[in-house]
């Protein structure tokens, strides 16, 4: 493995991402069926403000955030370091995979301002 | 190795002494890689791995659309009401059906890796059984999303 995979690898360590990637997921999963248990029954406006006015809400949805920003990061380093890489396409693997991550990284980060301004801005 | 080469050379060696001091070459660096799947037949296995893979991706952009959702649906009454009538057309219910399908996989898949991950399943038998049971369980629990959705 390369130096430039090493360093973007999110616990620098393939061990700690492994766990990361699985106590997120466990996490994420969680989230996604509150969500569903939540939406199963039908909601109206009020019902459904209310729910995310309750401070244990907003606590579990910024935890899924950055779950989902941990677990995403993981993931794509996954994909990309597979599929675009020095061995299959020279130096330009590494332009597009270091390239890709930037776009990754600048998304994640939207996702969770995003994230945040939404449980707490409203 | 002096010393045993000396050894060697004192009495007849039962083998051949060159055996012995064999240079292994550093195989490591130069073993053949084959990574060209197009060229290789897929198991279910793999199958259940790129959809895995392919799901996140997919996953990973669509959050986009559930966060614009998560915001419309808390910013004002109005807006709630205004999502509620862009869910009604059936492009948006499809959107929300792919994601759910993506969702609904990628969970499936994820809690196989867990199971697994405790050493249950692992064998070429169990992988098959179960990448089988995922994905039939996904098809499954994706009608029933679009029953839900419809």
């Amino acid at each position: 493995m390369d130096m430039v995979t090493a360093v973007t690898s999110l616990g620098r360590n393939g061990l700690a991402d492994w766990l990361i990637q699985r106590v997120t997921g466990v996490i994420l999963l969680a989230y996604f069926l509150f969500i569903a248990w939540a939406i199963a029954g039908g909601v109206d406006y009020p019902s459904w403000k209310a729910l995310f006015e309750q401070t244990w809400v907003k606590v579990f949805s910024l935890m899924a955030l950055l779950s989902l920003a941990a677990h995403a990061w993981i993931g794509l380093w996954a994909v990309l370091t597979d599929y675009l890489t020095e061995r299959l396409m020279g130096s330009t693997g590494n332009f597009l995979r270091i390239t890709s991550q930037l776009v990754i990284a600048l998304g994640i980060f939207i996702y969770v301002v995003l994230g945040v301004q939404i449980l707490w801005g409203y | 190795m002096d010393g045993t080469n000396a050894a060697l050379q004192q009495r007849p060696p039962l083998i051949a002494p060159v055996a012995l001091v064999t240079v292994v070459p550093d195989v490591k660096d130069n073993r053949p890689v084959n990574l060209d799947i197009g060229s290789m037949r897929l198991p279910i296995t793999a199958w259940a791995s790129i959809t895995h893979r392919a799901s996140g991706v997919f996953l990973f952009a669509a959050m986009a659309f559930l966060i614009w959702a998560l915001d419309m649906s808390l910013r004002s009454p109005e807006s709630f009401a205004a999502l509620q009538d862009i869910l009604t057309s059936p492009v948006a219910r499809l959107i929300l059906l792919v994601i759910m399908a993506a969702l609904i996989y990628h969970s499936l898949a994820g809690v196989r890796h867990l199971v697994m991950d405790f050493g249950i399943g692992e064998s070429l038998e169990g992988g098959t059984f179960s990448a089988r049971l995922v994905i039939v369980l996904s098809i499954v629990l994706t009608l029933l999303a679009g029953l839900w959705i419809w």
